[in-house]
């Protein structure tokens, strides 16, 4: 049923240690899907769960949140609450019929970008797997 | 003598030399960046982790890179070498030789055609040989100047690269030319060389190709290595299971030459552990066989025992003396364990912790340059001027002066610097070039016209995506004035362009898309800027790195992304509003807290720059802790050097000492504080000043062991000394002397290494042997920690018959007195009690952390770390800053170190405070928090949730954020349960709209 289903999937990435490890997944010519869009932001501590909402709201499959490592962040401590909030938009998600799981927050290096194209991967199988988002007209 | 000239010759672009670079700029000095390789960033930029954060190196590394690149007082001269030098200091006459690159790096983009085309393999020195690359080459993807090059002794001049680089940019006839600059002073920052691990035959380096050495290792874990951050053994792609590091391979080794320690390797070593047993989750078991674990820089005590805790590393005491060929491509080592048994043990890999040595052709290169090394072929320095050559007006920084890490190499460099702005004071300015800009055209109100450049990149966007079908559909966007795609939108002739179709088209937005803002948005942002349009009405669509490089396979995908991408930056343009910065104008002049070495040198350089300085010290007299003094290993005289040191700070006009005074109150910020300072007869004095720098020192602890206090004959090192000191004393000359270790140091209480105790015994006890070779002396240590060139003094204190007996922390040494004083200590390798009798009993002590520090740390508004010293900004990219900027700190509060690192890091810290003092104005604002006050409720989650401490409740009674403070993350923002605050540049809408646009 989902085999033709290609899901819309926004990524908030902070600007140093995310944004950077997918600058380098592309200077690595390592390959992911297509699927993931990001928006960047100074860091994840500004990822308002508002943003979060608004995008299953117009029509994203999958969301996630990428920040640095913890305990790396560039503004000490935004990811650790960027974390939390990601953990409360989940809740939310799941009450609402959404499904947490399409959301989800990752650490990462500005040297990771393997991990940066593993993620990508990942999401969208994830959200394949989920189908179609129950908001998406 | 001729006028002094306002520039600096740096040489070696490793991270040394670009902080140099970037704190000389800031000054007021324009830099000449001299760099061997193709491009800059050193042995940092192969880096994978840094200790003791884990940081990753690239990430910290890399804004540096791209902001030095970016300078435009910053010339990089890349594979080049130093000619002849002539002159003096304030004005050098110096040749430049640059080699032949083959490809012009000023009109190579880093596409990567050229490379991808070459038919010629080559080692990847970057790699370490682990991998290859092509003859056509760029270092790293990240290196700067993003240019390539060609590796003539491998091109086989088969033409394809010239012919495919549609910017004209091969050279095959490219040749070496010799560049003529004045310069007013020089700094060297030439690094090190590792050293050869096949040169210690029987660790089988070469010979098993199991056995690597820890810089390959270190390419292994990197996510952007050879087995892109798999460990794998290079015998049978396996995953090792077990892997045994061995240290000090070409250190503390007089068999290869290599007499002293590389005070690196083993945090690094410890580093690499911690880190292979994240890489390999399986469970892996790691062992690092170790002569002493030399952890004793800031918090890598802590690091050491978190690895052996909490990361299971095992440690194991003991030198490695032959490896062999063990079953299935393993290696088999022998070593005594730890209760002395002779065991062997195979294990899957091995990495060789190998040391530094200087650079090549170093001594012909010193000769040109007229400086001298010491014995070991490094850069010869003092303990009073330890980054002053032998030249004056040639200063250094890093491992071109001794092993050392990247903070200590980061200090210096902002040392240096300080040393040639104060050499080169009356210069400033003079070199510094500043771009005219067109004043600002008001947009607001207009409807926006947002103009798109989609950038081919040569064949690195347009291979994949269709790029007149993107840009034809981006000219239907809404809000899309004009839509044009280029070449390369970044080639000089573009940005001309860019400029008059802004004019022509009164375009009041512009969008690139093309490669990366973290490189390239500076760059259109100042194109855009000289168009008359505010910086921030520019906005980038990333369509190359993270869209036709990664979906190279989807051509079709690729192009609808590129679409996507563009209409969600054309969503968020038409939100962009212009954003201005309020100059805040700046007091020249310091207040620097506390009157010891470091305080004292902390104002001695900037007053020689030419700032006003107010010195407060608590004390009666200046002087701290280099009072009790009296002799150091090398020789020098510490009460002579005090002296003088006193007299220039007490004689120089631009220097106000308080004594017996103390900082009660601070206020203001950058550029701008306000503070009171109380003496002892509690007149309270005003200070306006535009810097703080923190150097309130360290104090010697008080045992509580070893009948310390109770029994006469057990006294300090410190006290030794002074009786050593002292030709009146009665007990200068006993028969029999033990000295303890890591008293107080290295426990549960303290858990960090003091540092400077294990070069303090070796001091004492050797001035014990030449007052009485006879004096029998017996050390008692943990670990002796006499790292980099101190290891000579271990050897001689060894050699002059000095007994080193280690102890164990769990069966520490015990003092007791039945008329004798008696030291019991069971010696693990003899694995007997050991009883001594001696007349004196010496505890080396614990630096513990002023006092001062709990009540001074809120008044600034810093932090302090668990030991109570003051935490820094970054541990390896800021080690003299503090967090809030305009605060900086040096010395023994920021933690125990030795008179010459003490010196250093007071230079760093007035260099760093000079980038500030130099300026007349700070600019505040930008991309900042704003509060909008009808909204707030004064709910303080704000407050709470700032990590720099920011946001007040005001006399309004509403949150208040200062853009001169504020960093910009938007934590506030997005915690704030009003919506009353909003990240300039970053405004809901703003961000919505990009994803809003996302969906069509
Ligand atoms: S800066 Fe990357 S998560 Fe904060």
């Amino acid at each position: 049923m989902t085999e033709h289903f290609e899901p819309e999937i926004v990524a908030f990435c902070c600007h140093y240690c995310a944004y950077g490890a997918a600058d380098l997944a592309g200077s690595m010519r390592l390959n992911y899907p297509a699927n993931v869009k990001i928006v960047k932001l100074p860091c994840t501590g500004k990822v308002d769960i508002i943003y979060l909402l608004k995008a299953f709201e117009d029509g994203a499959d999958g969301a996630y949140v990428a920040g640095c490592l913890e305990g790396n962040c560039h503004f000490i401590d935004g990811n650790i609450k960027a974390k939390r909030r990601v953990a409360r938009a989940k809740k939310l998600l799941d009450e609402i019929g959404i499904g947490g799981e399409r959301l989800e927050m990752f650490n990462m290096s500005a040297s990771m970008g393997p991990r940066f194209a593993e993620v990508a991967r990942e999401m969208t199988e994830r959200v394949r797997g989920l189908g179609p988002s129950p908001l998406r007209k | 003598m001729a006028d002094k000239v306002g520039s600096v010759l740096v040489i070696g672009g490793g991270i040394g030399g670009i902080q140099t670079s970037l704190d000389l700029v800031e000054s007021g000095l324009k830099v000449y960046l001299l760099e061997r390789t193709h491009s800059i960033g050193g042995v940092m930029a192969q880096l994978d982790k840094t200790f003791p954060t884990n940081d990753c190196a690239m990430c910290t590394i890399s804004p540096k890179l791209v902001e030095c690149g970016q300078n435009l007082n910053i010339e990089i001269i890349t594979n080049a070498e130093l000619g002849s030098v002539a002159g003096k200091a304030g004005n050098f006459e110096v040749e430049i030789v640059k080699h032949a690159r083959y490809i012009d790096d000023a009109k190579c983009t880093g596409c990567g055609v050229c490379a991808k085309s070459c038919p010629i393999d080559a080692i990847d020195e970057y790699n370490y040989g682990l991998c290859e690359r092509r003859a056509t080459y760029i270092r790293y993807p990240q290196a700067v100047p993003r240019a390539f090059g060609i590796d003539k002794d491998k091109c086989i001049g088969c033409g394809l690269c010239e012919s495919l680089c549609l910017r004209d940019a091969v050279i095959y006839g490219d040749k070496e030319q010799v560049k003529k600059i004045n310069v007013g002073s020089i700094i060297l920052s030439t690094g090190f060389e590792s050293f050869d691990p096949a040169l210690k035959q029987d660790y089988g380096y070469g010979e098993y190709p199991n056995v690597v050495s820890s810089f390959e290792f270190e390419r292994i874990l990197s996510a952007s290595g050879p087995y892109k951050g798999h460990i794998f053994r290079a015998s049978d792609a396996k995953m090792p299971e077990k892997i045994a590091w061995i240290q000090c391979v070409g250190s503390r080794d007089r068999g290869v030459e290599r007499p002293f320690c590389s005070s690196v390797c083993c945090t690094y070593a410890v580093k690499q552990a911690i880190i292979a047993k994240e890489h390999i989750r399986e469970g892996l078991d790691t062992t690092i066989f170790y002569m002493d674990m030399r952890t004793y820089g800031k918090g890598f005590e802590q690091y050491f025992n978190r690895a052996k805790n909490e990361h299971g590393v095992r440690f194991v005491c003991s030198r490695i003396h032959t490896v062999d060929p063990g079953s299935d491509g393993n290696l088999k080592l022998v070593f005594s364990d730890d209760d002395g048994q002779l065991r062997e043990e195979e294990f899957d890999m091995l990495v060789l912790s190998v040391g530094f040595k200087p650079t090549k052709n170093v001594e012909e290169f010193a000769n040109r340059l007229g400086i001298k090394l010491n014995e070991y072929g490094f850069c010869k320095t003092s303990t009073f001027s330890p980054i002053e050559t032998s030249r004056a007006g040639v200063y250094v920084a890093g491992a071109a002066q001794e092993p050392k890490d990247i903070p200590a190499t980061v200090m210096e460099a902002s040392g240096a610097a300080a040393c040639a702005e104060a050499l080169l004071a009356e210069a400033k300015g003079s070199q510094i070039v500043k771009k005219e800009y067109p004043p600002e055209k008001d947009v607001s109100g207009l409807k926006p016209r947002i103009g798109v450049f989609v950038c081919k990149c040569g064949i690195n966007i347009a291979g994949v995506v269709d790029v007149p079908a993107v840009t034809e559909y981006a000219a239907t966007l809404p809000d899309v004035a004009y839509a044009e795609y280029n070449l390369y939108t970044c080639s000089q002739d573009t940005q001309v362009r860019i400029k008059e179709i802004i004019e022509e088209k009164q375009l009041n937005r512009v969008i690139v898309a093309s490669c990366t803002p973290r490189t390239h948005e500076p760059l259109f942002q100042d194109t855009i800027r000289l168009a008359g349009l505010n910086k921030y009405l520019f906005e980038m669509a990333n369509v190359r790195d993270q869209c036709s490089w990664v979906h190279a396979s989807n051509p079709e995908a690729a192009t609808e992304k590129a679409k996507e991408l563009i209409r969600m930056a054309v969503g968020r343009a038409a939100f962009l509003e212009p954003l201005h910065t309020i100059p805040m104008s700046v007091i020249r002049r310091a207040l620097v807290i506390g009157g010891g070495v470091a305080g004292m040198n902390a104002s001695l350089s900037l007053a020689n720059q030419g700032f006003e300085v107010e010195l407060v010290e608590h004390e009666p007299e200046l002087g701290g802790n280099i009072r009790h003094i009296h002799f150091t290993l090398e020789g020098d005289k510490p009460q002579e050097y005090l002296n003088s040191l006193i007299e220039q700070v007490q004689a120089h006009k631009l220097i106000s000492v308080h004594l017996e005074s103390q900082v009660k109150k601070v206020s203001g910020h950058v550029g701008h504080f306000e503070s009171e300072v109380r003496s002892k007869k509690l007149e309270v004095r005003k200070i306006e000043h535009g810097v703080v720098i923190v150097a309130t020192g360290g104090v010697e602890s008080k045992p509580i062991e070893y009948l310390y206090g109770k029994d006469d004959r057990v006294i300090t090192q410190r006290e030794l000394e002074e009786h050593l000191a002292n030709s009146q004393s009665t007990i200068r000359n006993p028969h029999s002397v033990v000295m303890i270790q890591c008293v107080g140091s290295r426990n549960e209480e303290r858990p960090y290494c003091s540092r400077i105790c294990c070069t303090q015994a070796v001091k004492n006890a050797l001035k014990l042997k030449e007052q009485n070779p006879d004096t029998q002396i017996y050390i008692l240590y943990r670990d002796m920690r006499t790292y980099g060139f101190r290891e000579e003094y271990y050897y001689q204190a060894r050699k002059a018959g000095v007994i080193f007996i280690r102890y164990d922390e769990q069966a520490k040494p015990v003092v007791s007195n039945n008329g004798r004083l008696k030291v019991e200590v069971k010696d693990p390798i003899l694995g007997a009690d050991v009883v001594l009798q001696p007349d004196m009993v010496v505890l080396s002590v614990a630096i513990d952390s002023h006092l001062e520090n709990e009540n001074l740390a809120p008044l600034l508004k810093v932090t302090l770390d668990a030991s109570k010293f003051f935490l820094e900004a970054h541990m390896k990219l800021r080690p003299v800053d503090f967090g809030s900027d305009g605060m900086f700190l040096c010395g023994l509060a920021h933690s125990p170190k030795l008179i010459e690192e003490s010196i250093a890091q007071a230079q760093a810290a007035a260099g760093r405070a000079a980038t500030i003092l130099n300026k007349e104005r700070v600019e505040a604002g930008g991309v900042v928090s704003c509060v909008e006050e009808k909204k707030c409720v004064a709910c303080l989650t704000c407050i709470r949730m700032c990590p720099y401490d920011v946001p007040f409740i005001n006399k309004a009674g509403v949150a208040e954020i200062e853009a001169v403070k504020c960093h910009g993350c938007g934590i506030c923002a997005s915690e704030c349960p009003a919506k009353a605050i909003q990240l300039l540049h970053y405004r809901d809408p703003q961000v919505v709209a990009k994803v809003d646009a996302m969906f069509g």
